[in-house]
């Protein structure tokens, strides 16, 4: 009983020819700059933007900072939940996925209120306390996923033996979370990070309305201004996206190869 | 008139080969078990008979009827699988009623016949249940009612008791085998486990790397094993390296001392080398009847097993080992002293060259 | 409990426990100050903004204004690309998956796919509304493509891509891999056993799917289904980039408001905000809901 696979043909080649269309008109678009030749004239106009490159870096640095700050603030808790809190992990699984139900804007909406220059604590009164509120505001963006990959981790590992060893060598709780743990969930823990880099560099709305000079605001910036940059654009991002996944894979697939020789 | 045939069976996937070229004849409400280790292909085998795989070459015909070519819902099968696979999403009765149910019999029908089939399997009271609210016998016992709900010409049951504990697996190979009685259906067991087979079985075929190594009644493949893999897969077994003295009359010779096959050595040659195996509890330490065989060695290990006491003797060059029933009045014999060990003539078999 | 304690006891003990507890505790407190900082305060103020007028006097004024017509057409017009860029992508998506996992398709396919899938559920927002325009706006490549080789107007058909087919057709880029990557492990627990009984039980393929495979992926399906909504309904930066102002979805409607674009009323805008709380709310609801009663065969 073979199955048919005329109709699994068809579903892939129609699902190739929706996502690679844009991809090839994207690109096709993008060299068309130079009146009747192709040339990539739009991505060198892009790249020696400076505020491109002042975007991206700080996009970039912004994302960096979530995944520190998410890392330390995330590992340490999902850690204490396998070991002492178990009856809390739905509590926190729940908060963790609040952000999928609770839209973007009106998170951002939430801190313009919430942190208004006449609020108890004036974040967006000054542009340092603005960027750490951004990065903040990234972190609760990344929760969902960042919670996910590093607890799927931990439930590979067998956390309360590791910690009891090391507790009987004298290990301190740091020295345990950082150089015991950490290691072990290292694979999870950077194919949360890259994730959430990826959703950083392209977030729009956060940076947007907390008035911060986010990449995707100059990639909209570019987009009601100019007719080829944004197709260059979107090919870099789109590079960068799958730079990020990439990845993953290969961290995924480290962490598959390191088993299979333990096994 | 078989009921169920296979005829020149092969299986090949790819390079290898699966299945070589295997016949067997099944008689209505016949209980025939297919054993042997795993990757001997009887599993191939029973999925050719159900129709998910398809023979390389050969046929395979039910009641008269050539089946090769026909779909597995359209044998008319049951089927019996190791991991029960029952449908997670109905219960108890919506499993046992689905054949039926897309046979689009009417739902009178159905209820009736599936409360008979809860009946007959003792799980009256769970109609209702989802099938992970049953415990491992049970649910196999709601796959066996599903199987026979839609009465199917054969039944299959591929490894049906090796999911369960030691204690449900007798309990429930005793129910399979008197429900398959009563309903007198022809029916091919796979099995990896001896035992099952010599219990249940009206025949069995063991097989090894594809081939039939022996077809034959429990009785038959225990007693007289053909080959020396049979005599190996089935039950412990001592096997001794012997030179042929006198083929007409039988005598061989173990370790420089002479006995005697009530068999026959026909188709041996004097001076050549076979193999004889002997059932440890066809041993004994008592001198026996007058023409029983003898061979003297001395002990060289006992070890307490509850009801036996197997003790090994050395011959010299090779060792047996024995069984004997344990009495609390008779002390176990002690290391190192000579003994004499005597079997019946009937029990020495002798094997197939390899 | 202090009564209780006696000289013969060790005073210490109780109290070592709980500070012990409280310390336990307190390992998880910097999480919970953060959800509640910048995750559960915020969101929650804006709830009692909603009813609440410029003064902070409580009124049901926002609520009532939720009901102009503008407004209603906002969230209608959210609510019907949200839906059938979710159930449009649920269906491809199953589709994609479905082949890649069961079709019995060389198994290159499916590692790619998904793969590409990781990629384009997170090419979203500004760059994806760019590659649209670029494939199918007025000069895009398909657009052109289809005028010089086959005489087709894409636009005289009616065809706009900021409008809502366009909008949801673009919706369809990041929906349709989000569908593949949460349902093929689900396909993947599909036992093969099942199959085979209910095909030696006489079954066809059809009625495998009609009474065991599809009930039992129901739960995913309509999960992700939801999610899909939820993931579209919230979506601002790719509707923003593709049609500006122009097309009148709630979020972009949000979106003006807050940046004072146009009339602005604080107020208002939280009862906005409260609405689309509400719609992604009931969908979550309804979803575990659905879930429990289709899960009812599950541990």
């Amino acid at each position: 009983m073979k199955p048919n696979r005329i109709g699994p043909w068809i579903a892939i080649a129609l699902g190739a020819l929706y996502f690679l269309l844009p991809l090839i008109g994207t690109f096709e678009f993008s060299l068309r700059m130079r009146r009747g030749e192709y040339s990539f004239d739009a991505y060198q106009v892009v790249l020696a933007d400076p505020r491109f490159q002042s975007s991206v870096a700080y996009s970039a640095l912004l994302a960096v900072a979530t995944i520190v700050i998410g890392i330390l603030l995330i590992l340490p808790t999902a850690y204490w939940i396998r070991l002492k809190l178990p009856r809390l992990a739905p509590v926190v699984e729940f908060i963790t996925l609040m952000p999928l139900i609770i839209p973007p804007i009106v998170l951002v909406f939430g801190y313009l209120r919430f942190y208004n220059s006449s609020s108890f604590l004036p974040m967006t009164g000054n542009v340092r306390a603005t960027d750490l509120l951004l990065t903040f505001g990234y972190v609760v963006l990344s929760l969902p996923y960042m919670y996910r990959a590093i607890d799927t981790g931990l439930r590979a590992i067998d956390v309360r033996t590791l910690t009891e060893a090391a507790e009987s060598l004298g290990a301190s709780r740091a020295t345990i979370l950082f150089r015991v743990i950490l290691p072990n969930v290292r694979s999870a823990v950077l194919s949360g990070a890259f994730l959430t880099f990826a959703i950083v560099i392209g977030e729009f709305v956060l940076g947007s309305l907390l008035n911060r000079p986010v990449f995707a605001s100059y990639m909209q910036l570019v987009g009601a201004n100019r007719a080829y940059e944004p197709a260059a654009l979107a090919i870099i991002a789109f590079v960068v996206t799958w730079g990020c996944m990439g990845l993953i894979q290969v961290f995924g697939r480290a962490r598959y190869m390191a088993r299979a020789e333990k096994g | 008139m078989p009921f169920l045939e296979l005829q020149g069976i092969t299986k090949a996937f790819g390079q290898q080969q699966v299945v070589r070229q295997m016949d067997l004849s099944i008689a209505r409400g016949e209980f025939v078990s297919f054993l042997g280790p795993s990757g001997c292909g009887k599993t191939t085998t029973l999925r050719m008979v159900a129709g998910f795989e398809r023979p390389t070459t050969g046929t395979v015909s039910i009641d008269g009827r050539e089946v090769t070519d026909l779909r597995p819902n359209q044998r008319d099968i049951g089927m019996v699988f190791q991991s029960y696979a029952l449908f997670p999403n109905m219960t108890v009765a919506g499993n046992i009623g689905f054949g039926l149910r897309v046979a689009r019999r009417p739902a009178e029908e159905i209820r009736a016949r599936v409360a008979e089939m809860l009946e007959i399997v003792k799980l009256p009271q769970h109609a209702g249940r989802y099938p992970y609210q049953l415990s491992g016998g049970q649910q196999q016992r709601v796959a066996l009612a599903r199987a026979l709900a839609v009465r199917p010409k054969v039944l299959l049951l591929d490894e049906p008791l090796s999911a369960l504990d030691a204690k449900i697996r007798v309990s429930l190979r005793e129910e399979i085998r008197a429900l398959q009685r009563d309903l007198g259906i022809t029916t091919i067991y796979v099995t990896h486990d001896q035992e099952e087979a010599l219990s249940m079985s009206d025949r069995i075929v063991v097989m090894s790397e594809g081939r039939v190594e022996q077809i034959g009644s429990p009785f038959e493949i225990y007693n007289y094993p053909r080959t020396r893999f049979v005599a190996s897969f089935v039950g412990t077994l001592n096997l001794l390296e012997g030179r042929v003295l006198d083929p007409d009359s039988g005598r061989i010779a173990v370790d420089g001392q002479e006995i005697v096959s009530a068999r026959g050595l026909a188709g041996s040659q004097a001076g050549e080398t076979r193999v004889v195996a002997l059932r440890p509890e066809a041993l004994s330490l008592q001198n026996g009847h007058l023409d029983h065989n003898r061979l003297r060695g001395t002990i060289d290990e006992v070890s307490f097993l509850g009801s036996v006491v197997r003790v090994r003797v050395s011959l010299g060059g090779s060792a047996i080992s024995l069984d004997m029933f344990n009495q609390a009045s008779v002390p176990p014999p002690a290391r190192g002293a000579p003994v004499t060990v005597s079997f019946a003539r009937e029990d020495l078999v002798v094997l197939d060259r390899a | 409990m202090a009564q209780t304690e006696t000289t013969s006891l060790p005073i210490a003990a109780p109290r070592v426990r709980s500070g012990a507890r409280a310390a336990t505790w307190l390992g998880v407190a910097p999480f919970f100050l953060f959800a509640l900082m910048f995750l559960i305060g915020p969101t929650f103020m804006l709830l009692i903004g909603a009813f609440q007028d410029a003064e902070g006097q409580f009124t049901l004024a926002n609520m009532a204004k939720l009901l102009q017509p503008n407004i209603v057409s906002a969230y209608w017009i959210s609510i019907k690309v949200s839906a059938a860029s979710a159930v449009l992508g649920a269906a491809f998506g199953f589709g994609l998956a479905y082949a890649a996992v069961l079709g019995g398709l060389p198994r290159f396919v499916r590692p790619v796919l998904m793969t590409f899938s990781g990629v384009a559920s997170n090419f979203a927002g500004i760059p994806l509304s760019f590659a649209f325009l670029a494939t199918l706006g007025r000069l895009g490549l398909v657009t052109v493509l289809l005028m010089e080789l086959f005489g087709f107007n894409l636009y005289r058909t009616g065809f706009n891509l900021l409008s809502f087919w366009g909008l949801t057709l673009t919706y369809l880029y990041f929906q349709i891999p989000l569908m593949v990557l949460i349902l093929a492990p689900a396909l993947d627990g599909l036992k093969p056993e099942w199959r085979e009984a209910s095909s030696i039980l006489g079954a066809s393929g059809w009625q495998y799917w009609r009474h065991v495979a599809f009930p039992v992926l129901w739960p995913a399906i309509l999960g992700t289904t939801l999610l899909l909504f939820a993931n579209a309904f919230g979506a601002v930066a790719t509707a923003y980039a593709l049609t500006g102002s122009s097309l009148n979805i709630v979020t972009i409607l949000l979106y003006a408001q807050i940046r004072g674009d146009v009339l602005h009323d604080q107020n208002l805008g939280y009862a906005l905000a409260l609405g689309m709380i509400l719609i992604t709310g009931i969908s979550n609801g309804a979803y575990i809901l659905l879930r429990a009663r289709a899960e009812r065969w599950l541990r």
